[in-house]
């Protein structure tokens, strides 16, 4: 403990993070094995751990980056449907399930990736309300692309039809993707082990590229881009790295979830999933990856709760309303005061307070 | 003080017997601005700005209020283009280059209301100086393969020892945008050393500070100078300050340049006494 006590404090968040996660899925994991877990929330575990990694990556753009992104489940939707797709495909050639996941979690971050790199050529010249307005529609642009895809299989390989379904397919050929219909009779290979792998993956790879001489140049674009630049630090590198990273993240999110439902359409991942992941990062609070793991878990599990499940329609207007809530505390000086003094002792928040 | 020493230039004895007028400067000036000019739409900030600074020389940039002096700061970094003429660099034309290929090539800076990266630490605010000068990618810094971890020693060894100038080393794990206003303005000239630049541009880095601080200053500037063996421009209106430790001082109203030359040259000049300095009250 006493260690503990004298570490970095940065450093002794990540840690505690790491530790705190571990915990969860230490506690968890047998519970679920021995079936000791409601049915609800033992269906609950995998999309947990994929909106959690959703949170985290959008908490790289979000809070690290300091942009704002309304198109995230834009990623989260070309992961699953690239990942649900290879997996589909590979079935006969990897036997092994935990195998495949792996394999079709790679090719979904490889995925968003790509088309993260893509869109980032033409969203990052623009910063702030217009950055977030394309992200918008780029989230819109996905959806309808991904409505319209055919993608069969047979044994010569892929083959995909734009607009029209009709895709040749020959001896013992079968449909995949069908357009707006999504990928049905998906073999439910996620498991809370590979959800709990990938948090921690990811964790990983904000928590290095933070403390890293690159994550710092992504954070001094946030404070100030000007600076920055005075100090010789290549904007458009820096901010793309980021927003890569984060979409490729969601993309492995997207393999992990899509793998874990009976069906996937293009719908799941429109608009109000886009925001739904904002609300977790706003709620768990910009920059700390604690938080988003706490805010995406409960606000996740919250509505499937038998207490909750008749409130569920209006599960929209409840995080609106608690999203003005926290903004309106978050940016009340007399709160922040408060909340100052309460975490880090008076004489702190009184050196905050004179600036 | 273990400073890794830049190589003594021979050109320019130290200290430095140039000044701002062309016609003393050595024959190959750090800094040569020619013809320098810009215009914001039909408004003309800056004209024919000429102006060469030696290796090693400590240069003001003075005037009134709206002079243009940040703007000739701004032409020099590239944060605006000039309209019209040259600025060289080392002999090297700037023409092209953008703010961070400035910084590449030599030139750092400090800004006239502070800009730090505030959320970020004082040590995380140096390295980000040291940021070109540390060699190590992103996967390395992914993965934390052995060059992250040697990189990152460098960088904090380096950032020390810059912080040190200032005696900011006790400071170096506090938030930068928590730090006083005094210690604010000496951390952005660190930062702007941690490039290692040829030339330091400081816009008004005594602005805020009491007068012993200020006299703190002058003497820390006069030592990185002598240090790092660089050319300092800054624009001061603190008189002490710039009478004090510059070796030739330009002086700039309605941007153009009204005079040039050593501080007694400036003071006794006419038309900076008309349009800047002020005449001393009689009795």
């Amino acid at each position: 403990m006493k260690k503990l006590r004298n570490m970095n404090p940065a450093v002794r968040t990540n840690f505690l993070t790491y530790a705190a996660v571990l915990l969860a899925f230490a506690i968890l994991q047998p519970m679920s094995m021995a079936g000791k877990l409601s049915p609800t929330l033992q269906g609950q575990l995998v999309p947990v751990c994929a909106y959690v990694v959703m949170a985290l990556s959008l908490n790289l753009t979000v809070g690290v980056l300091g942009e704002l992104s309304l198109g995230h489940a834009g990623f989260m939707s070309v992961g699953a449907f690239s990942g649900a797709v290879a997996a589909s495909a590979l079935q006969n050639a990897i036997p092994s399930a935990w195998l495949r996941l792996t394999v079709a979690m790679l090719i979904g971050a490889l995925f968003a990736g790509m088309v993260g790199t893509l869109i980032s050529v033409p969203v990052l010249r623009l910063n702030g309300d217009y950055l977030a307005i394309v992200t918008l529609a780029f989230g819109q642009i996905i959806k309808s692309i991904v409505e319209n895809l055919y993608v069969g299989v047979d044994g010569k390989g892929l083959h995909m039809s734009f607009l029209q379904p009709t895709v040749k397919l020959g001896e013992g050929g079968r449909m995949i993707l069908n357009g707006p219909m999504g990928i049905p009779n998906i073999s439910k290979i996620s498991t809370f082990l590979a959800g709990f792998v990938l948090i921690m993956v990811t964790l990983a790879v904000i928590f290095n590229l933070v403390n890293s001489r690159s994550g710092r140049a992504i954070m001094a674009l946030r404070d100030n881009r000007i600076a920055a630049e005075s100090v010789g630090i290549n904007v458009t590198k820096y901010k793309m790295m980021a927003f890569v990273i984060s979409a490729a993240l969601a993309g492995a999110a997207g393999a992990l979830f899509a793998l874990g439902q009976n069906t996937i359409v293009a719908s799941k991942f429109d608009f109000n999933t886009s925001i739904l992941i904002l609300v977790y990062v706003v709620l768990g609070g910009q920059g700390k990856m604690w938080g988003s793991i706490l805010a995406a878990s409960f606000l996740t599990i919250l509505p499937e709760t038998a207490m909750m499940r008749d409130l569920r329609d209006y599960r929209m207007l409840a995080y609106a309303i608690v999203l003005i809530l926290v903004m309106l505390a978050t940016n009340s000086p007399v709160l922040k005061n408060f909340f100052g003094k309460l975490l880090r002792g008076k004489d702190e928040a009184k050196k905050g307070g004179v600036k | 003080m273990a400073m890794s020493k830049r190589e003594p230039t021979k050109l320019v004895p130290v200290p430095s017997t140039n000044i701002i007028p062309e016609r003393d400067v050595d024959k190959s000036p750090i800094l040569e601005c020619r013809h320098l000019g810009i215009d914001f739409g039909g408004l003309t900030a800056v004209n024919e700005f000429n102006m060469a600074i030696g290796r090693t020389e400590i240069a003001g940039l003075i005037g009134p209020n709206g002079a243009g002096k940040t703007t000739v700061f701004n032409l020099l970094t590239k944060v605006y283009q000039p309209t019209r003429g040259t600025i060289l660099l080392d002999g090297v034309d700037t023409h092209s280059m953008s703010t961070v290929q400035v910084n590449k090539a030599g030139i750092a800076r400090t800004f006239q209301n502070i800009r730090l990266f505030s959320n970020l630490s004082v040590e995380d605010n140096v390295k980000l100086g040291l940021h070109n000068h540390i060699d190590y990618g992103l996967w390395q810094g992914l993965f934390r393969l052995p060059g992250y971890w040697k990189g990152e020693k460098v960088a904090h060894d380096r950032a020390m020892e810059l912080l040190s100038i200032f005696d900011m080393e006790d400071l170096a794990d506090a938030k930068a945008g928590s730090l006083p206003y005094g210690a604010q303005r000496r951390l952005e000239i660190v930062r702007a050393l941690a490039t290692n630049p040829s030339l330091l541009l400081l816009d008004e880095p005594a602005a805020g500070m009491n007068p012993s601080e200020t006299a703190e200053l002058m003497e820390n500037i006069v030592k990185i100078r002598d240090t790092f063996q660089i050319a300092v421009l800054l624009i001061e209106h603190d008189m002490s300050l710039v009478m004090g430790i510059c070796e030739g001082i330009c002086v700039l109203n309605f941007g153009q340049i009204i005079a040039k030359g050593t501080p007694d040259e400036i003071q006794a000049n006419p038309a900076v006494i008309e349009a800047y300095l002020g005449k001393q009250k009689e009795g």
